[in-house]
């Protein structure tokens, strides 16, 4: 749905805040989450990924999604991968160099991300190389459990002080 | 030119200076200040180490170092790491281009492990270009990585002593690491914030894309200066000569990300001989290159006009008295200027 992910940029604020509702839910759910079993959870929370980021974003279930920082724009659906920016061969009118009539995810993404954040940039963070183990799993189960964990983290070492 | 310090073999490497991140010549010509040159070597399609050094003469005298690129414009060509073997035991200070088009992390963090243990002392990390653009169309892209993340392992190994895995590097590679940018193609108002973002993963040198456009690029260096970028990297313009006016066009709508502004097409197109005319519009802009704030070099990309470098760097006169290394003056009767 290549339509639809234009839509999802130029609504990428809105969309983010839906996002950020469905995760201090699911951080919430976290004991039954974790009562249930996360990695039985696993596959049916990839189900619901793929009808929804799928259909609003392309996602392309790498398992580790930036689309926070990237303005909405899913990195994966750029043919050379980048997760860090665009290439130098963008066309002068912002299409991809190599899909010569699709957008480049990048310029979609520099427009969403400024959507996103008035004046300061995430997607000026630099992404470390993607972990090819995490393609075809639920990202969202690994964003809260990573949450989670930084919680408990911060929480020991307060417990420390 | 030669360091008081330059070994006598030139297959050694110098010493690495307090402050410095490899033995390299270019870091140490750009760390003294210096305007530095460095030329594109034409990669050969045959296994003859001869048209190797014939094609790295070329540049005796006027370049700081070399780039031996990898698979550029994704086609076949003896490959970089190949080509710095050969150059590197004579003393050529080289660039190894790294493009993640070709190999994934495994393989790139290995080469880099080789190509410092043979004397490459700068590492240029690139994303490279889609297999489309190639004369191979078939292959498979790998991606592993991009160049950011390349930058980001790199300075790993070196900074951190470990590989991407987090194993340990007994002897880091000492590497001076460089990126591309293209300061003329969309989204324009990112290229600098993209800069930046190739700075914070360890670019320590960029070298850019053909400058043909010296308003634009003016523009973008303005933004560069105004986010302090030009203090934390070494910025090279990338310039070349253009053959023709026909040739130009034909560039300007074939080659992604080379932009190519109406006035220079239409110089050429004005000119009795454009072939000359194109080295002239080279030669002026290397000149212009250095009066902007923050270049603190050239990179000459002559496609196919390679015999024509040192000329072009001649001309421009950015060496002033400063002639760079080249085979033999490490010999001790040389009568060239030594630095220290």
């Amino acid at each position: 749905m290549y339509r639809m992910r234009s839509w999802s940029v130029r609504h990428a604020r809105g969309l983010n805040l839906v996002y950020e509702g469905v995760e201090s839910l699911l951080l919430t759910l976290h004991p039954l989450l974790k009562w249930i079993g996360y990695e039985r959870l696993d596959k049916p929370f990839l189900a619901v990924e793929k009808m929804t980021k799928g259909f609003l974003l392309d996602s392309q279930n790498c398992g580790q999604c930036v689309v926070g920082s990237t303005g909405l724009s899913c990195p994966m659906n750029c043919p050379e991968l980048l997760r860090n920016g665009p290439c130098g061969g963008v066309r002068p009118n912002g299409k991809c160099e190599i899909e010569s009539d699709m957008d480049c995810v990048w310029v979609l993404a520099w427009e969403g991300n400024q959507r996103m954040y008035a004046g300061e940039y995430p997607i000026q963070v630099v992404q470390p190389a993607v972990d090819n183990r995490l393609s075809g799993h639920s990202a969202w189960l690994r964003d809260v459990q990573n949450k989670v964990r930084s919680r408990s983290a911060d929480e020991s070492a307060a417990n420390a002080i | 030119m030669r360091f008081d310090d330059e070994p006598l073999d030139p297959g050694e490497n110098l010493p690495i200076r307090p402050g410095h991140s490899s033995p390299g010549r270019l870091e140490r010509v750009l760390r003294a200040g210096g305007f530095a040159v460095t030329a594109e070597i034409a990669p050969p399609d045959s296994a003859d180490p001869a048209e190797v050094y014939e094609r790295a003469a070329l540049f005796d005298g006027f370049v700081d170092a070399i780039n031996a690129t990898d698979g550029s414009g994704a086609h076949c060509h003896m490959s970089s790491v190949g080509m710095c073997a050969l150059l590197t035991r004579r003393g050529y200070a080289m660039v190894m281009q790294v493009s993640c088009r070709d190999k994934n992390r495994i393989a790139i963090q290995g080469d880099v492990l080789g190509a410092s243990a043979m004397g490459v002392s700068n590492i240029l990390c690139l994303t490279g270009d889609g297999v489309q653009s190639g004369d191979h169309p078939e292959a498979r892209p790998v991606f592993d990585l991009d160049s950011m993340s390349m930058l980001k392992m790199l300075r790993g190994m070196r900074d951190d002593h470990q590989f991407l895995s987090g194993r340990e590097i007994t002897s880091p590679p000492k590497v001076f690491l460089g990126a591309a940018a293209n300061p003329f193609s969309p989204p324009l108002d990112y290229r600098p914030h993209r800069l930046a973002k190739k700075i914070d993963a360890g670019a320590q040198f960029i070298q850019t894309q053909y400058c043909f456009d010296i308003e634009q690029f003016k523009t973008y260096m303005s933004a560069v200066r105004d986010a302090g970028s030009h203090e934390k990297a070494f910025i090279l313009a990338g310039v070349g000569p253009l053959a023709s006016a026909r040739s130009a066009e034909w560039i300007r709508s074939n080659v992604p990300g080379v932009h190519i502004p109406d006035d220079v097409i239409r110089r050429l197109q004005g000119a009795a001989n454009q072939k000359e005319e194109g080295v002239q519009i080279c030669v002026d802009l290397i000149a212009q290159m250095r009066d902007i704030e923050g270049v603190h070099g050239v990179h000459v990309m002559a496609f196919r006009q390679e015999h024509r470098v040192a000329e072009i760097v001649e001309r421009s006169g950015v060496l002033g008295d400063r002639v760079p290394w080249r085979p033999n003056s490490n010999a001790t009767n040389d009568s060239q200027q030594i630095y220290d």
